[in-house]
C-alpha cells in the first residue's frame, strides 16, 4: 500500500521518457520548473549527459544558458571560479538572473576576495565545538517534536517535522525570538519562490514587499546586537565582524536570505526526501532496521540523492572551453548538480537510493570548490539525529499519498507529504 | 611499497604502504584511516584531508597550489605546514612520511 503511489509517479516519469527522446535537442529547457513539480525531469538529464553534456539553450525561461549535466564537468566548473564568477552584479548563482533593481549582494553570489572574507566571518557557527553544543540541543528537540506526532492517523510530515525542526535550528542560529520563528520559514519559502512561473503564488512587487518586512525585522535585531558585547550568533557574529559591520541594507539582507535558506530549505527537504525514498525503497528500509549503524552512510546518499539545490549558476568572465563546447565571455552556466548526482560514469548505480556505499559523500549536492556549502556538517548531524530518534520510536512511518513538490528548478524539495504511523 | 605514518589527533599511529602515484589521501580512504574524509575524491575541491606534514618533509612534499591555498583558508585549525593530502602524491622520495591528522574535517 505504502508505495501505490509510487507507481503512479512512475509511469509518469516513463511518459515523460517519450518526450524527453523525441524533442528536439535543443528545445530542451531545464529551467522550466513544471518538470520538478511533476517530478519528470529525469529523462531529460538522462538524455542530455548522453547525447549533449554540455548543451546550450537559446530560448530558456530566464533566457540563454548553457546547461552542464555530468559529474566531471560539473566539477570542473565549480572548482574553476577564477573563470566561472558567482557575482550577484552578473546574475549571481541561479539560472534566473538577479533583478537589476533589486540586486541582493550575499557572500556565495561574490568572489574573491570579499567572498572569503565574508564566509569567515559566520563559518565560525558550524564550527567542531558548537557542532557538539548544538547537538545536545537538536536531539532535544527532535525527542520533543517526536514524541508529540500522532500515532495512527494522518498527518504532514513537511509541516510537523521537517519544517518544525530546521526552523528550530535557524532560530537558534540567529538567536531569533522563537515564538516568531515561522517567518524564518515563511521568508525562506517566499525568497526562492519563481515569480515568474504561470500560476506563480505571489507577484514579484509582492516578494520584493515581504523581504523589505524581513529586512526590517532583522534590523532591528541588528541594532540590539550592536550594543551587545559579541556573542555566538549569526547576527551578533555580523555586527562585530570587520568585513560585514559596514553592509549596506541589501547586502544585510542578501547574506540573510543566505542563511535563511541554507540552513532551512535545503535540510527540510532532505529530512522528507529520506523517508519517502525509505518508503520507495522497502529492502533499504528492511536493511536500516535491522541495522542502525547504517545511518552513518544513509544520511549522505539521502542528501545524494535528494539534491535539495538542483542547480547552482555562474557566469563566464571569459571565453573557455568546457566539454568541447565553446564558451563566450559573459554567458550563464547552469551546474546541474540533480543530474551529476545521477551520473552513471561516476557513480554505480546512480539512479538507486542504496543505504550503505561505500563512497557515499562522494556526491554533488553542496558543491564544490570555494563556495562548497559552509553547513555541510551541521545538515548531515541534523539528518543523523533525526534518524535515530525515529529508529528508536518506530520500524515503520508510512507515506500515504504522492508528495506535492515545490514549483522550482533550483530549490528541488516538497511542499507537503502525509504520512501515518502505525500504532 | 612506501609508508606512510598516520598519527590522529590523540596520538595513536597508523603506519600504512601508499603504492607510487596514489595521492596520501587515497592511501588513508584504503586503509580507512579516521578523520580522512576526501569527499571530493581528489579534486582539491571540499578541504576534509587536512594534515601537518611535519618540517622535515616539507620540501620533499612541495607546497600548497593556489588552489589548495584558497580551499584551506576556510578549513579548520589551518597552520603554516597544513595540507590537503590529496594532493601529495606518494613516490620512493616520501617513504617514511609522517603527516598528522587535523581536528576535523568540513
Amino acid at each position: 500500500m505504502a508505495t501505490a503511489f509510487k507507481q503512479i509517479e512512475d509511469e509518469a516519469i516513463e511518459a515523460a521518457r517519450s518526450i524527453a527522446y523525441s524533442m528536439p535537442i535543443e528545445d530542451i529547457d531545464m529551467t522550466d520548473s513544471a518538470r520538478f513539480v511533476d517530478n519528470t525531469h529525469w529523462a531529460f538529464f538522462e538524455r542530455l549527459r548522453k547525447e549533449a553534456p554540455v548543451h546550450y539553450c537559446a530560448n530558456g525561461r530566464f533566457g540563454p544558458f548553457w546547461s552542464v549535466t555530468r559529474y566531471k564537468d560539473i566539477m570542473a566548473v565549480d572548482t574553476n571560479h577564477a573563470v566561472f564568477s558567482s557575482e550577484a552584479h552578473l546574475g549571481g548563482i541561479t539560472a534566473k538572473d538577479q533583478d537589476d533593481d533589486f540586486i541582493l549582494p550575499m557572500f556565495i553570489a561574490m568572489d574573491q576576495p570579499k567572498h572569503d572574507m565574508q564566509r569567515k566571518a559566520v563559518s565560525p557557527i558550524v564550527a567542531p565545538a558548537n557542532l557538539a553544543v548544538l547537538e545536545v540541543l537538536i536531539r532535544e528537540r527532535a525527542q520533543k517534536i517526536f514524541d508529540n506526532l500522532p500515532i495512527n492517523e494522518p498527518f504532514d510530515w513537511v509541516d510537523r517535522v521537517s519544517i518544525e525542526l530546521t526552523t528550530q535550528m535557524l532560530a537558534t542560529l540567529f538567536d531569533f525570538p522563537w515564538e516568531d520563528r515561522r517567518k524564518l520559514t515563511y521568508w525562506s519559502d517566499v525568497t526562492t519562490i519563481d515569480v515568474s512561473a504561470p500560476d506563480a503564488k505571489m507577484t514579484r512587487d509582492e516578494q520584493r514587499a515581504i523581504l523589505i518586512e524581513c529586512l526590517t525585522y532583522f534590523t532591528g535585531l541588528w541594532n540590539q546586537r550592536v550594543n551587545a558585547p559579541p556573542a555566538g550568533d549569526l547576527i551578533s557574529m555580523m555586527v562585530h565582524n570587520p568585513s560585514m559591520r559596514d553592509m549596506q541594507p541589501m547586502e544585510y539582507l542578501g547574506n540573510l536570505v543566505l542563511l535563511i535558506v541554507g540552513g532551512n530549505d535545503t535540510t527540510r527537504n532532505s529530512i522528507t526526501g529520506g523517508l519517502l525514498f525509505l518508503n520507495e525503497n522497502p529492502g533499504e528500509y528492511q536493511k536500516l532496521r535491522e541495522d542502525h549503524s547504517l545511518i552513518e552512510s544513509m544520511v549522505p546518499e539521502i542528501i545524494r540523492y535528494q539534491t535539495p539545490l538542483a542547480h547552482m549558476r555562474r557566469t563566464a568572465l571569459q571565453d573557455t572551453i568546457l566539454g568541447g563546447q565553446h564558451i563566450k565571455k559573459g554567458d550563464r552556466v547552469v551546474m546541474w548538480y540533480v543530474s551529476g548526482n545521477r551520473d552513471e560514469t561516476e557513480i554505480e548505480n546512480a539512479d538507486a537510493f542504496i543505504i550503505d556505499r561505500a563512497r557515499p559523500r562522494q556526491h554533488l549536492s553542496f558543491g564544490f570548490g570555494i563556495h562548497r556549502c559552509v553547513g555541510n556538517r551541521l545538515a548531515e548531524m541534523q539528518l543523523k539525529i533525526v534518524w535515530e530518534e525515529i529508529l528508536k520510536r518506530w520500524p515503520m512511518i508510512e507515506v500515504i499519498e504522492t508528495p506535492v513538490r515545490v514549483q522550482s528548478a533550483f530549490v528541488k524539495g516538497y511542499e507537503r507529504m502525509m504520512v501515518r504511523i502505525p500504532g | 611499497m612506501p609508508r606512510v605514518t598516520f598519527v590522529e589527533p590523540s596520538g595513536t599511529e597508523h603506519q600504512v604502504e601508499i603504492a607510487n602515484g596514489y595521492s596520501v589521501m587515497e592511501g588513508a580512504l584504503n586503509n580507512s584511516i579516521r578523520g580522512i574524509d576526501g569527499d571530493c575524491g581528489g579534486n582539491c575541491a571540499c578541504g576534509t584531508c587536512h594534515v601537518y606534514v611535519a618540517a622535515e618533509w616539507r620540501e620533499r612534499t612541495g607546497t600548497q597550489s593556489e588552489m589548495e591555498h584558497d580551499m584551506l583558508e576556510f578549513a579548520e585549525g589551518v597552520r603554516a605546514d597544513s595540507r590537503l593530502c590529496c594532493q601529495i602524491e606518494m613516490s620512493d622520495e616520501l617513504d617514511g612520511l609522517v603527516v598528522h591528522i587535523a581536528d576535523s574535517q568540513h
